[in-house]
């Protein structure tokens, strides 16, 4: 077949199909009445409180441009400035409501457009949320630091321990590293679909997960498989670092998502259940610092530049963290934790396939099938669960 | 204002850890997470609540603030049109065409034509409203007690409608039965009686739609020897379900949400003034008229020519009506609105502006 022949084959359909998109708005369209409802939709993106304003963002996520024409609160018409008023498809607006309201009540904002339909967005319990100040961002960096690199770093602290063990209870410590790393992924995953299922149907959640999710996971395959290829032994000291990287980098992913949810929550000026909640995802986190630190703790540290290393695998899982709740605290979006927690969920599955790999080639045969390495899985999927706790009621 | 923000977020920092704050966050916050939450975080964080439940909700505070919020005002005028229609049906009587019967009675010639008409209900929100001469309400059909009626009604609509008097009159002309196909005509004949406020609206079923929709206007007889001369005002009472879910959206008199609130009523002070107050608003069950800094006297029905009692808020049902007198000691800006608040806040609200 010629080559000419062949683009002929391969662009015809889209030929054909450009042919029919002209042809159906250039006249067609008129057999196929469009029905004369206007398809309204305005989704609150974020309703809030700062002193003496109420303040919401919306985005118009129907098919059809809307147009605000009146605001209200609490059921009573109520002055606004409305940054936009005329919205064409996922166009933004910023809603400022002078308003005095009491600490704790509820409230419930209206838009009611041109045509009469009225969309709502409520605040449960009014409370004064923080502004971006220097004050706050130390605030914000300090929480991330406890939530994200504390618990990392302290993880990592069993290397020297972990070195020690060797045979069976090295395949148990890698084992317990998969079954955390299988719960943290299972439990992203069912945030994102719970996310998914909340935001408005004009982002297409689901596909939102599967594009971050798959994504993640086929890219970091890819670039561990081009890898692997030109570091031949996969028991190298190399190859252990490149899994202990793609750990670490599945975790700051992970670990960026959620400091967007604890930033999201202290905005709310939820400061007080931080002490608490903390402490809870101190000790849910230390074991990611375990799962960066297993595949290299065989490795040694003198003579080698590992020790840098480990610090910048500690930076990679815990900063990201402190990223994650200024985000969540100045500019959250739920698109965005869904983005992250779609993304850090594919990198952690295909981390999960690189421990397998990386304990398959130290001892040549599938040892997480034994009963020490299923014990190990089942003991680390326990130990995520219990701590898990403090951060669940 | 600046300065409130800067002490607010200073505060977070500071007490981050301190007692107080955990008890007032944590009843806030958590039930802020609470809410939002529904789209905002995963459920691990919004498992906070019960926490909340459990600390002491006391630490309420007033947050006072930037005082520069117009209450009750709003961000946009209604165009010029809408404003003109809730002043035409303020002021303007439909006497009909006049002429006299061989036995010397007066006759009145009325033509009423039944509109499908998209209608600004309030700034900025349009209503697909069904109208008589394409407002709602529809005129002031007006008449002295005695005379004989004749009232062309054309239905111009896509919908089968009627014209229901309140009043006495013979039962094939009460608008209930003889429903008026889109496209044709009916007149509705009968003797003006008795004399007092009354209305008019459609009743072809499902009644509450064809309420609701805009089918309806003041109906005045007046009495053979007139009432004493004065300024007179028509406020027919409604509301509009602007989104369909059987609730209303916006409360107004005469049609536009507010349209005295913006545009004032003008008055002298010691001038006489009579309102004719009607009340139609569909779905809620009463609705009332409230007057500042004076008391008016109630004519209920209008069928008395004297006053029930001297009071400043009058409730009505829907349907029911009555005539008010007053006159302003002193100048100044007087409110007039529902003294249900929520009616006032969504729309049904003016002002009477008081001179020398």
């Amino acid at each position: 077949m010629s080559t000419s022949k062949k683009w002929f084959l391969g662009l015809l359909p889209v030929v054909l199909l450009a042919l029919m998109i002209v042809g159906l708005f250039s006249g067609i369209d008129r057999l196929i009445p469009r029905a004369n409802i206007p398809l309204e939709e305005i989704s609150f993106d974020r309703v809030w409180v700062v002193e003496g304003k109420i303040l919401a963002k919306v985005t118009n996520t129907g098919a059809d441009p809307v147009t605000i024409a009146q605001v209200t609160v609490n059921d009573a018409m109520w002055n606004a400035d409305v940054s936009k008023s005329e919205l064409g498809r996922f166009d933004q607006s910023d809603i400022t409501i002078p308003f005095h309201w009491v600490e704790g009540e509820p409230y419930v904002v209206t838009l009611v457009t041109s045509t009469g339909a009225k969309f709502t967005g409520e605040i449960a319990a009014a409370m004064e949320v923080s502004q971006a100040t220097p004050a706050t961002f130390g605030l914000y960096a300090l929480i991330g630091l406890f939530v994200g690199v504390i618990p990392v770093l302290l993880g990592m602290l069993w290397k020297p321990f972990v070195a020690k063990l060797g045979g069976k209870s090295y395949t148990f410590v890698l084992a317990v590293t998969i079954g955390l790393l299988i719960f943290l992924g299972v439990d992203s995953l069912n945030e994102a679909f719970e996310l998914a299922d909340q935001i408005p149907g004009a982002f297409q959640g689901v596909g939102i997960i599967l594009l971050g999710g798959l994504g993640s996971f086929l890219i970091l395959s890819a670039i561990s498989s081009y890898t692997e290829a030109r570091q031949g032994d996969p028991a190298s000291y190399q190859a252990k670092l490149t899994v202990a990287y793609l750990v670490a980098l599945g975790i700051g992913i992970h670990n960026l998502g959620e400091g967007l949810a604890i930033g999201a929550a202290f905005t709310l000026g939820n400061v007080a259940m931080g002490a608490f909640l903390i402490m809870g995802f101190t000790l849910h986190n230390i074991t990611e610092g375990l799962a960066i630190v297993a595949p290299v703790a065989r490795e040694k540290t003198k003579g080698s530049n590992l020790f840098i290393h480990l610090l910048i695998l500690g930076a990679m899982g815990g900063v990201p963290a402190i990223l994650g709740t200024w985000i969540g605290g100045f500019v959250y979006s739920p698109i965005w934790s869904l983005i992250f927690l779609s993304i850090g969920a594919g990198a952690i599955f295909q981390v999960v396939i690189q421990v397998f790999r990386l304990e398959r080639s130290e001892s040549n045969r599938a040892t997480f099938l034994t009963p020490v390495g299923v014990a190990g899985l089942l003991t680390g999927i326990v130990v995520m669960y219990i701590t898990a706790l403090f951060v669940t009621v | 204002m600046n300065k409130d923000k800067q002490n607010g977020s200073d505060e977070t920092f500071s007490s981050f850890f301190s007692r107080r704050k955990f008890l007032k966050a944590g009843i806030g916050g958590a039930l802020g997470i609470a809410g939002m939450a529904t789209w905002l975080f995963p459920k691990w964080i919004r498992g906070e609540d019960h926490m909340a439940d459990a600390s002491n909700p006391h630490d309420h505070s007033n947050h006072g603030g930037s005082g520069m919020d117009q209450v009750h005002s709003m961000n946009k005028k209604a165009s010029a049109n809408a404003y003109q229609s809730a002043q035409q049906a303020l002021t303007t009587f439909d006497y009909g065409k006049v002429s006299k019967l061989p036995d010397g009675r007066t006759l009145r010639e009325y033509t009423m034509l039944a509109q499908d008409n998209e209608i600004e209900v309030a700034p900025g929100v349009f209503y697909p409203a069904w109208t008589y001469n394409g407002t709602a309400p529809g005129p002031t059909i007006r008449a002295t007690e005695g005379d004989l009626l004749r009232i062309k009604f054309d239905n111009g609509s896509a919908h089968p409608h009627t014209i229901h008097f309140h009043g006495i009159h013979p039962g094939n002309m009460d608008g209930s039965f003889e429903i008026v196909q889109p496209g044709k005509s009916f007149t509705y004949e009968f003797t003006a009686e008795p004399f007092g406020l009354h209305l008019y609206h459609c009743h072809s079923m499902p009644l509450k739609k064809h309420i609701e929709k805009g089918l309806y206007g003041a109906f005045i007889i007046d009495p053979k020897e007139p009432r004493k001369k004065m300024k007179e005002l028509v406020m027919v009472m409604n509301a509009f379900d602007t989104d369909f879910d059987g609730e209303n959206e916006f409360y107004t008199v005469n049609g536009l949400a507010n349209a005295f609130l913006d545009h004032p009523i003008q008055l002298k002070v010691g001038e006489e003034v009579r309102i004719y107050l009607v009340n139609v608003t569909e779905f809620d069950l009463i609705n009332s008229f409230h007057l500042h800094g004076n008391m008016f006297k109630l004519y209920r029905t209008g069928t008395s020519l004297t006053h029930y009692e001297i009071t400043d808020t009058v409730m009505l049902c829907q349907g029911e009506r009555s005539v008010l007198e007053f006159s302003y000691k002193f100048p100044g800006k007087y409110m007039f609105h529902a003294h249900q608040s929520e009616f006032a806040e969504l729309g049904w609200m003016g002002l009477f502006e008081v001179t020398e």
